[in-house]
């Protein structure tokens, strides 16, 4: 079964504790003697992968190409002759400068303001103990599990009453009282030790002095979870920011992307364009905050 | 009554930080929640409002288009969460044995339609569906399958959709799953494979029954998730043809910001929400049980 080289085997003694692995296998890249189980398993791998992958391609194809091409079949995998012409009419279009930077305030602010509002309330709750703290987390998490449609209609006519329909605040403040940045956090400081604290109080330092120099540097990696998260997750939301705005200006660029198609219809060279600049912001964010993806989920879910 | 002052005078650092969090919770989350409930017995107008009971239930339950969107929001769910599971672990199964590396690239590249809004998903499959210049009808039409309508057509519009979130979705799962495939330990695999396992079995009845409390949490998750599936509907059927893609949410939207009838559409606000809260019982019911390694 097992086909590994000799020096492999001795590597694998040498470290202290060798990963599992399904017998038979080998790790690759390594010495290349993948089994045909593996060879299969990697086929259906790109196979999927290039099946999820294959919508974004075509995105981005279907951007570059010259309009009048678009519509012809059997179409073009790789554009003969690639064209800017649709970025071009995008950008022509009178507001999709302010829709981006309306984007970037509102995901920005929301993630800003997240981030300040659940490391505090959180550290009360991780570190703190006071009347009421069983009762009010129960809250926080129960709420969790009500659907934000649920509050779609009683935020409407409370924004409506407080005048900031179509405005910023309007976009923001809903997002800024989710409960999930709370629940993070208190899961994410409850690790900390409560040993600093204490030293903290003995060397003098003013209750907000423990928060902002003690907790604060500590708590970096759980705030640049939330934060990249709820900066993401903001930056693609569409219920709320439909409701809430009524003119052209406050619109996001999700809105305005998907009022964009109703616009011109079968302009589907400009609204690829008009997709794939959307989304590349958020493809730069993943590809440099790769690793916060693909281990941050994991902090505060579930354990066993 | 003293005590009771002290006490709170003394835990006042703590109020402090919760009080900005708090203020906002009650007033943006908790309080709309509870005054929707409210709403849901009014007949709400800009200036006359009054209570009318249970009668924008009882309407409702007289929709037939209600008990569409109701229909229609089941099935979606029913089609998308398993599927989706399914593949997520067929994934998690195969990628796992690999080296780091290649771990990585596969989660990179099953993530990344993730970070992309669902408006942005909906306009390219709007795209790739479209009858006559699609990728999907050429694609059919090369290998000799006749033109198909997709989402112009009531038996084929809301597997369609089905089809499209299946295939983008998933690479939230794929991470988590192999996050907890990795907190199995490595004795219990050598226990089965000297008992004679093969790698499938081994699958089947070591790793699937252990990874049952994040499958539970995913499966929960999916659920609520999948219930409130809104982009994709505005903006590829609007919940047609003949309301065969017509999902709770998009009757929300459309009964409140459409009609502007408030009313009628918190009643189904709270019913999308007593229909998640019981979907999440009677899995913890099914799925629930401790597991101890």
């Amino acid at each position: 079964m097992e086909r590994r080289g000799v020096i492999e085997q001795q590597e694998d003694q040498g470290r202290k504790r060798t990963p599992w692995r399904l017998p038979g296998t080998l790790r690759i890249p390594g010495r290349f003697a993948a089994t045909p189980g593996q060879v299969a398993a990697i086929a259906v791998l790109i196979g999927a992968a290039l099946l999820s992958f294959l919508p974004l391609y075509w995105m981005v194809i279907t951007a570059l190409q010259q309009p009048t091409l678009t519509v012809q079949l059997p179409p073009e995998w790789f554009p003969k002759a690639p064209t800017w012409q649709n970025f071009a009419e995008l950008f022509g279009r009178p507001l999709l400068g302010r829709w981006t930077l309306n984007s970037l305030i509102v995901a920005g602010g929301i993630t800003l303001a997240q981030l300040f509002f659940s490391t505090m309330a959180g550290y009360a709750f991780a570190k703190k103990r006071f009347l009421g703290r069983g009762f009010l987390f129960w809250l926080y998490i129960g709420s969790m599990m009500v659907p934000a449609q649920v509050t779609l209609i009683p935020l409407y006519i409370l924004m409506s009453r407080l005048h900031l329909i179509s405005t910023y605040w309007g976009l923001m403040l809903p997002s800024i009282a989710g409960p999930f940045g709370v629940f993070l956090m208190k899961q994410f400081m409850q690790s900390l030790p409560s040993e600093l604290i204490d030293a903290g109080r003995i060397d003098g330092c003013s209750e907000w002095g423990i928060y902002a120099r003690i907790i604060l540097p500590l708590a970096k990696p759980a705030m640049a979870v939330l934060g990249i998260f709820t900066f993401v997750g903001e930056w693609n939301e569409f219920l709320w920011p439909l409701v809430i705005t009524n003119t052209s200006e406050m619109r996001t660029l999700q809105v305005g992307l998907a009022l964009l198609q109703d616009e011109m219809p079968m302009a589907w060279g400009v609204i690829m364009a008009g997709a794939t600049y959307a989304a590349i912001p958020m493809v730069i964010v993943f590809l440099s905050f790769q690793r916060y993806f693909l281990k941050g989920l994991t902090v505060g879910a579930l354990k066993g | 009554m003293a005590a009771f002052w002290q006490r709170l005078w003394k835990d006042r650092w703590a109020y402090f930080f919760l009080a900005p969090s708090l203020l906002l919770f009650l007033v943006f989350f908790l309080g709309p929640v509870l005054w929707s409930a409210y709403l849901s017995f009014l007949d709400y107008q800009v200036f006359s409002t009054r209570w009318v009971g249970l009668e924008n239930y009882r309407r409702l339950a007289a929709d037939p288009v209600f008990w569409l969107a109701l229909r229609n929001t089941f099935l979606y769910t029913l089609g998308v969460v398993p599927l989706w599971l399914l593949k997520a672990l067929i994934v998690a199964a195969l990628i796992f044995p690999f080296a780091r590396p290649i771990q990585t690239f596969f989660k990179s590249a099953f993530y990344l339609p993730h970070v992309t809004s669902a408006v942005i998903i909906s306009l390219i499959w709007l795209w790739i569906f479209n009858p006559p210049f699609g990728l999907l009808n050429y694609l059919l039409s090369m290998v000799g399958l006749p033109k198909v309508a997709w989402l112009g057509d009531t038996r084929t519009a809301l597997a369609s959709l089905i089809l499209m979130q299946v295939i983008m979705g998933g690479g939230s799962t794929i991470v988590m799953i192999t996050a907890a495939m990795g907190s199995i330990p490595a004795h219990l695999f050598e226990a089965a494979y000297l008992d004679g396992a093969t790698r499938v079995q081994a699958f089947l009845w070591v790793t699937v029954p252990l990874l049952r409390p994040t499958l539970l949490y995913l499966v929960v998750m999916g659920t609520i998730s999948s219930f409130q599936v809104f982009t994709n509907i505005y903006l590829m059927t609007e919940g047609g043809p003949q309301f065969a893609t017509m999902t709770i949410v998009y009757l929300i939207y459309d009964t409140a910001f459409k009609q502007f009838q408030f009313g009628p559409a918190s009643a189904l606000g709270v019913v999308l929400f007593l229909v998640i809260f019981a979907f999440a019982l009677v899995q913890y019911r099914f799925l629930g049980s401790e597991v101890e390694y």
